[in-house]
């Protein structure tokens, strides 16, 4: 039996496609108005982002990196937040030690808006991920710490419309830093 | 010398084909499993091997009883094996304490009750964080198995 060519190169070409989709990157659509203003600041103009699947690859993010995550009330859904809190120290908990340093340094405490109990600690292997517009945010101050095997992968610039192009910095607004990074709340 | 250079190219364009197919293929349908650790015995132990299915979980098509393999909520870099007791909207009763399932969530526990930390430890897992179902245990030869519940 023949196999015509072009459906020979579909059978190859799929995988190849999905494949650098799945380990490179993807650009997605910004929808609503939980990220503004750093995304979709005007109401009429929506954003297109790239989302990179190789900067999480080894499940590393920081405080102030806009995340895609799958929700955690529904698989099927994408979210897109910024990171305000994190674990203890990621680094060490990679190499499966415990050395001193990582025991001084659990997880960030966080004075949420709105959630259960006015301020958490992050448990091992989660973050705090939250909206940059507060109040109209579906984001851990409803659902909690999120996991980070949620997290699926890392905003790092907006490529549509033109007149917005931009590489998106890590930013965390001075008043959502964590408490035990902010000065004084240790004296 | 020219030859050489364009057989050359002919074989990496072969691998980079079959290597995504390859990925493409345990990513999404079926890939195997080597267990470690005692958390599901006597009906896994260590050093087993499972062959685990992709494609339930991603249309959610979980039923309790089902031997699942998802990221660790406490450690993403790390994978569990555990047994699907309860679905959204379940009742668990552990100790004295009862729980409800939440939307989007699945209760883990390990069938050895003694020696596991399950959702009995770390609470309901969401959905997004399990990648298989475990269908059939082919290593050891002799103990091969269909796993259902």
């Amino acid at each position: 039996m023949k196999v015509p060519n072009f459906v020979k190169s579909i059978i190859v070409g799929v995988p190849i496609g999905i494949t650098i989709l799945d380990t490179i990157g993807y650009v997605a659509r910004v929808d609503g108005i939980s990220m503004q203003p750093a995304l979709n600041p005007d109401r009429d103009v929506t954003d297109y982002v790239f989302l990179n699947r190789w900067a999480v690859r080894s499940h590393e993010v920081t405080r102030g990196d806009i995340i895609s995550l799958k929700s955690p009330k529904d698989p099927d859904q994408r979210i897109i937040k910024r990171i305000v809190g994190l674990e203890g120290n990621i680094s060490c908990i990679k190499s499966n030690r415990l050395c001193n340093h990582c025991l001084n340094l659990q997880g960030d405490i966080v004075a949420t808006i709105g959630y259960k109990t006015a301020i958490v600690r992050v448990p091992e292997g989660h973050c705090w991920v939250e909206g940059d517009h507060t109040g109209h945010s579906m984001d851990s101050n409803n659902f909690g710490p999120v996991s980070i095997g949620l997290v699926t992968a890392k905003a790092t610039c907006i490529v549509w419309p033109p007149s917005r192009w931009q590489n998106i910095k890590s930013y965390l607004p001075k008043k959502r830093k964590p408490l035990n990074l902010t000065s004084g709340y240790f004296s | 010398m020219q030859r050489l250079v364009s057989k050359f190219v002919d074989t990496a364009i072969i691998f980079v084909q079959y290597g995504c197919i390859a990925h493409c293929t345990l990513e999404y349908v079926a890939d195997l499993v080597v267990c470690s650790g005692p958390s599901m015995e006597p009906t896994l132990y260590s050093n087993n091997v499972l062959l685990a299915e992709h494609i339930s979980p991603q249309f959610d098509k979980l039923s309790r009883g089902d031997i699942i393999i998802a990221k660790c909520p406490t450690n993403a870099n790390q994978y569990i094996c555990k047994r699907v007791v309860g679905l959204p909207g379940d009742k668990i009763r552990t100790g004295f304490m009862s729980h409800i399932v939440p939307r989007g969530h699945v209760w883990l526990e390990g069938d050895n009750r003694g020696n596991s930390s399950d959702s009995r430890t770390y609470g309901p897992v969401p959905k997004g964080l399990i990648r298989s179902r475990a269908i059939f245990k082919i290593w050891p030869l002799a103990d091969a198995t269909y796993l259902k519940d």
